[in-house]
């Protein structure tokens, strides 16, 4: 029983990545059909947007008062970069059928991470280190340091501050979608982009805030791996975002509260799949991706319904 | 619709992961040859090298090649080889077997190339030792410790796979031993955990440990894997826990061992992480961090820094004004490419082009002998190394420290 609980708690944290990362996935697809596979490298481009504000402003410090500056650097990096590659890769390939924006999102993800790895310390002015290497990530006082001990249960300081952003983005997203007019109006664009636009919806704005949103999402998802494991590296994103676009199918791909679930449930599944499924931990992917096979066999809109009108 | 929209979608993800870690050679020409060197003659000999010189292990691969670089310009200056002069062709291998294979295709076809240093992973000489096999051209590595290679996958029966291959390094047959007998001998520990990465190192390592550690009546409590591109090793650290082991060998390299390190103890599981040659560098402390105190490694050879032998190598690598360390492999690869010279003193003498000594080097290579950084550099008639020594090392006050050295039996 101890076993099973620690075992789910190392779920949750590593489910709360996913979903994190995922519902970047499933806002954007639900937006613009898109799956955007440079979704991952925007999740590794706000761990080292992280990483650089610390390195240029807060070298040395470990108080907590500087997380708040690296989750926003962090932002800032990867939405900055997210609208970025909408305004030249995708948004020229509007209506250009699906393939090619998805063929585009796949050049994105390879063109970012080897941009990184090849660039990150040749920034001029800046002493950065070379990325073609793990980098410590800095640690901050209070979410990092020794784990809390629960009886049985370990459960690491960087763990509750990722199930911790999963809580606040979760219901900050939920004000957003259902509070705000830039929500609705996201979700009159998702029904129907055409007569969102009559209604006079500036739908080329609602798919840059959505990629933002998404973005935003997954520099935090950043910050907190980087917390979690104490070092980041470039090719970070490709199974993180492998994973989170699980996550999403899982869930129901277009649906953001089935994205955040997927996340979840493949976080829990993979983990106790190392002890109590048999084969153990050379088999938990075989484990998690059978599940995927089985929910797209017998339910394939997802877990929670994926909330997509279909254009095509 | 949607439906098979995603499914296509899965199927160009799987292609694209695929073509990522398979893609081409990334530049990798960073070495700039050996312009300092002495003008010993007009035809030119060049001794490549196959290292990872970027990703996560390039630390050890620019150790490699810096060192090689180190021996060539020594050889050139003290006037070498009559007639000519040697260069080194540097190539990436990002310690992928498909992107070695490319650099050994591309090495074969350079009618100037003679002999290769190389390759740092086991996994990428099982590609690359072929296609040189083919071309004639010598391969000797500092750091394959894949026992195949010399012994081929029978080892009962051993049978030599390449005449082109020799090595500088012992390998896991001696290492994993070697680590189970300081584990339940020197440290007392008689319960231990072991975990390795499912590349052919590791799983090597983590087979030749068991059996010695099982053979002198320890226990192995669990054999756990971990995914190497993973980042978070919590649930197999939670598995092993439960089976309270008193150390876990990990068989794999510190890209992934220093945050295993790292978790396991922020889990809670306070034992010593030990592993091969793979986790032995000043990287390893630097990803487990604080914590790493009293995690341990084997390595090859005796302690660089302590050998008499080496202190010649020590000097002249930081006169080189080389900018990365020479790292774990830095003396056998020094050792590699003098022997690699040794042989070409004897195969280029009466050659007309380098392409003509290929297979006279190879022949020479069996009789080289010779007082090297590591002691004294020989090979037997599988291409192995005569000289088995090898240390333990252990994590003290954020640096390795050697706590034992002997010679295997």
């Amino acid at each position: 029983m101890d076993q099973f609980l620690q075992q789910l708690v190392n779920g949750l944290t590593i489910g709360s990545l996913y979903a994190l990362i995922a519902v970047g996935y499933t806002v954007v697809y639900g937006i613009v059909q898109l799956i955007n596979f440079a979704h991952g490298e925007i999740f590794m481009i706000g761990a080292f947007g992280a990483l650089s504000t610390y390195l240029i402003l807060f070298q040395g410090q470990t108080s907590l008062w500087v997380l708040p500056f690296l989750v926003l650097g962090a932002m800032a990096a990867s939405v900055g970069v997210a609208v970025l590659t909408e305004r030249v890769a995708y948004r020229p390939l509007r209506g250009a059928g699906r393939l090619a924006p998805l063929i585009t999102a796949i050049g994105i993800s390879v063109f970012l991470q080897e941009f990184v790895r090849l660039f990150y310390d040749k920034v001029p002015g800046l002493d950065f280190p070379s990325a073609k290497q793990k980098i410590p990530f800095p640690q901050i006082e209070v979410v990092t340091g020794p784990a809390i001990e629960l009886g049985p249960v370990t459960i690491q300081r960087a763990a509750v501050f990722t199930i911790g952003c999963l809580i606040m983005c979760g219901a900050a997203l939920w004000w957003f979608i259902n509070r705000t007019r830039t929500g609705r109006g996201m979700q009159a664009v998702s029904q129907d982009p055409d007569t969102a636009k009559l209604m006079g919806i500036n739908v080329d704005r609602v798919i840059v805030v959505a990629f933002a949103v998404g973005a935003a999402l997954a520099a935090i998802a950043g910050v907190a791996q980087g917390l979690l494991n104490t070092n980041i590296n470039f090719k970070m994103g490709f199974i993180a975002g492998l994973k989170a676009f699980t996550a999403a199918v899982l869930g129901g791909i277009g649906n953001v509260w089935g994205a955040i679930l997927g996340g979840l449930v493949l976080g829990v599944l993979e983990t106790l799949a190392v002890q109590f499924l048999p084969g153990g931990s050379p088999w938990k992917d075989v484990w998690a991706f059978a599940l995927l096979i089985l929910v797209l066999v017998f339910r394939p809109q997802g877990l929670l319904g994926a909330k997509v009108v279909d254009r095509a | 619709m949607h439906k098979r929209s995603v499914i296509s979608a899965g199927a160009l993800l799987l292609a694209t992961s695929m073509t990522l870690t398979a893609c081409g050679t990334r530049g990798g020409d960073s070495g700039g040859g050996s312009e300092g060197g002495g003008d010993s003659g007009d035809k030119v000999a060049k001794i490549g090298v196959i290292a990872p010189l970027s990703g996560d292990l390039s630390a050890l691969g620019k150790g490699i090649e810096n060192s090689v670089d180190l021996a060539i310009k020594q050889a050139n200056e003290e006037g070498g080889i009559e007639g000519w002069t040697l260069e080194i062709a540097p190539e990436d291998d990002q310690a992928n077997p498909d992107v070695g294979k490319n650099a050994a295709s591309k090495l074969a076809g350079d009618k100037d190339v003679v002999g290769v240093v190389g390759t740092l992973n086991s996994s990428v000489a099982g590609t690359v030792a072929p296609v040189l096999d083919t071309a004639k051209i010598v391969q000797v590595s500092p750091a394959n410790t894949g026992v195949s290679l010399t012994k081929g996958e029978d080892a009962e029966n051993p049978s030599r796979p390449y005449a082109n291959y020799f090595r500088t390094c012992t390998t896991d047959a001696v290492q994993g031993p070697f680590a189970a007998r300081y584990l339940y001998e020197e440290a007392g520990i008689k319960k231990v955990a072991t975990i390795h990465d499912k590349k052919a190192y590791g799983q090597g390592l983590v087979e030749s440990f068991t059996e010695e550690f099982e053979k002198l009546g320890g226990e192995i409590v669990a054999a756990e894997t971990i995914n190497p591109d993973d980042d978070k090793y919590d649930a197999v650290v939670t598995s092993v826990k439960a089976k309270k082991p008193d150390a876990v060998y990990y068989g794999g390299e510190y890209p992934q061992a220093g945050p295993l390190s790292q978790q396991m103890k922020a889990q809670g599981l306070k034992v010593p992480l030990m592993g091969g040659d793979g986790i032995f560098s000043p990287e390893f402390i630097k990803l487990a961090g604080k914590t790493s105190n009293g995690d341990l490694a084997t390595s090859i050879g005796a302690p660089t820094e302590k050998l008499e032998s080496a202190q010649a190598f020590v000097d002249a690598y930081e006169g080189g004004g080389y900018s990365d360390d020479y790292e774990a492999y830095g003396a056998q690869s020094y050792d590699a490419a003098n022997a690699i010279i040794e042989a070409l003193k004897v195969s280029l003498k009466d050659a007309e082009t380098a392409e003509d000594a290929r297979q006279a080097t190879i022949d020479a290579m069996a009789d080289v002998t010779f007082d090297g950084a590591t002691g004294k550099v020989a090979f037997d008639e599988f291409g192995d190394t005569t000289t088995r020594v090898l240390t333990a090392y252990e994590v003290k006050d954020g640096e390795w420290t050697d706590v034992n050295t002997e010679e295997f039996k």
